[in-house]
């Protein structure tokens, strides 16, 4: 595997090249901090719902409803992010 | 007239599958031997695997490809793809497992008993998803539109599983199939909307007015705030179809990524440490089923209680 990756550090760096390789980082970073907004937000929100299940327990099955809810709507913005970083790196072509 | 609507929900969708399998097909780069190739795994195409005796113990059959059809200016093709055959067995296996269920409930209620086994596990369900998410979401006088909630959810989650299986398609990963899904709820979001509110409290929604507003604002509020709601209007549809769409594409891509580190580095170790962290996966990939289906069945529950509780 090392082979490869010398290979590839040793290929005649085109400009063309170099900005193909620039969608490629900007697909890698937009989902990975797309990831960091998700995990915050579900993160709170399981964080609050557990904590009002706790001062109330009678209410716990409908606070974990709405946690569902807040948190699936959460995950749908952050996998936007995903798709579009997966449409990018699928546009590149070397 | 009663089965000319899914028939026609039915010939949409596949006519969109085959469009977008046409599209997947174009020039799939030379992979090197040690790197599978996720799309191909993933996308749609015009062949499926069937399971087989003899070792790789699976065949590849081309599916049958149908003459174009031209319809005006624009060619459909209506062949089937390996998306549009698992939709079909996912609407015959929850048809069936549905009408053997209701009979079992039937005979069981003609008996004075509540059912037993199956039939009890599948109404157990659907009474979960009628009591607990669609009627108390939908509003009052809701019961019409469960047909349609609880039809989603089961079709959704049966399209969902059936990724999971070796050698099966993720039907709900073809961003075709999850938009036709959302269109049908937008329609039936926007409907329920004109028919609780009459077409004047409808188009209200669209040109907002609030009460009491000096009717030299009343133009300046319609031109900014009709573009947005129109826009808030599309968008919970095309969010309800992303969602869907991506939480099943997501999963599908991170377990072939942890298959494919065996394939890339050739070595039995990282084999199993890589299918360990794919059965993690797996099982997550199950509860996220689940849970997308009942997401959607609960979003346009909630979206429908809203047009509804407009006034």
């Amino acid at each position: 595997m090392l082979l490869n990756v010398l290979a590839l550090l040793q290929e005649p760096a085109a400009a063309a090249a170099a900005g193909k390789g620039y969608a490629l980082i900007g697909a890698g970073l937009a989902a990975g901090l797309a990831v960091l907004g998700a995990g915050v937000g579900i993160g709170r929100i399981g964080g609050q719902a557990v904590e009002g299940m706790a001062r109330q327990p009678e209410n716990s099955a409908r606070i974990q409803t709405a946690m569902i809810i807040a948190a699936a709507l959460v995950e749908g913005v952050a996998l936007f992010a995903a798709v579009v970083a997966f449409v990018m790196q699928g546009k590149v072509q070397f | 007239m009663s089965r000319l609507g899914p028939r026609c929900v039915i010939a949409v969708l596949l006519a969109l599958a085959g469009r977008t399998a046409t599209a997947q097909e174009r020039a799939p780069a030379p992979r090197p031997s040690n790197e599978i190739d996720i799309m191909e795994h993933l996308g749609n195409s015009h062949s499926i695997e069937l399971p087989s005796w003899k070792a790789p113990y699976y065949v590849v059959k081309q599916l049958p490809r149908l003459p174009p059809i031209h319809v005006g200016g624009v060619t459909i093709d209506l062949s089937p793809t390996r998306h549009a055959v698992f939709l079909t067995l996912a609407a015959v296996l929850v048809a069936l497992v549905f009408l053997y269920t209701s009979r079992g409930v039937a005979r069981a209620q003609a008996q004075g008993r509540p059912p037993r086994g199956f039939a009890a596990a599948m109404e157990a369900m659907v009474l979960y998803i009628r009591q607990e998410v669609i009627l108390p979401n939908v509003g009052p006088h809701g019961e019409g539109y469960v047909n349609y909630l609880l039809t989603v959810f089961f079709f959704i989650l049966t399209c969902n599983l059936l990724g999971l299986l070796p050698w099966s398609a993720t039907p709900t990963s073809n961003i075709a199939v999850t938009g036709a899904m959302a269109l049908v709820s937008f329609a039936v979001i926007e409907i329920s909307g004109m028919r609780a509110l009459g077409l004047n409290g409808y188009l209200g929604t669209i040109f907002f007015l609030p009460a009491g507003l000096p009717t030299l604002l009343k133009p300046v509020m319609l031109v900014i705030m009709t573009p947005i709601e129109i826009i808030g209007k599309l968008a919970k549809p095309f969010a309800l179809a992303v969602r869907l769409f991506a939480n099943m594409t997501a999963g599908h891509v991170v377990v072939l990524a942890l298959i494919g580190l065996t394939f890339f580095f050739q070595s039995y170790l990282v084999g199993v440490a890589a299918s360990a962290m794919a059965t993690g996966i797996m099982l997550l990939e199950l509860f996220v089923a689940f849970l997308q289906a009942f997401v959607f069945t609960l979003l346009t529950s909630v979206f429908i209680g809203l047009m509804r509780a407009e006034h």
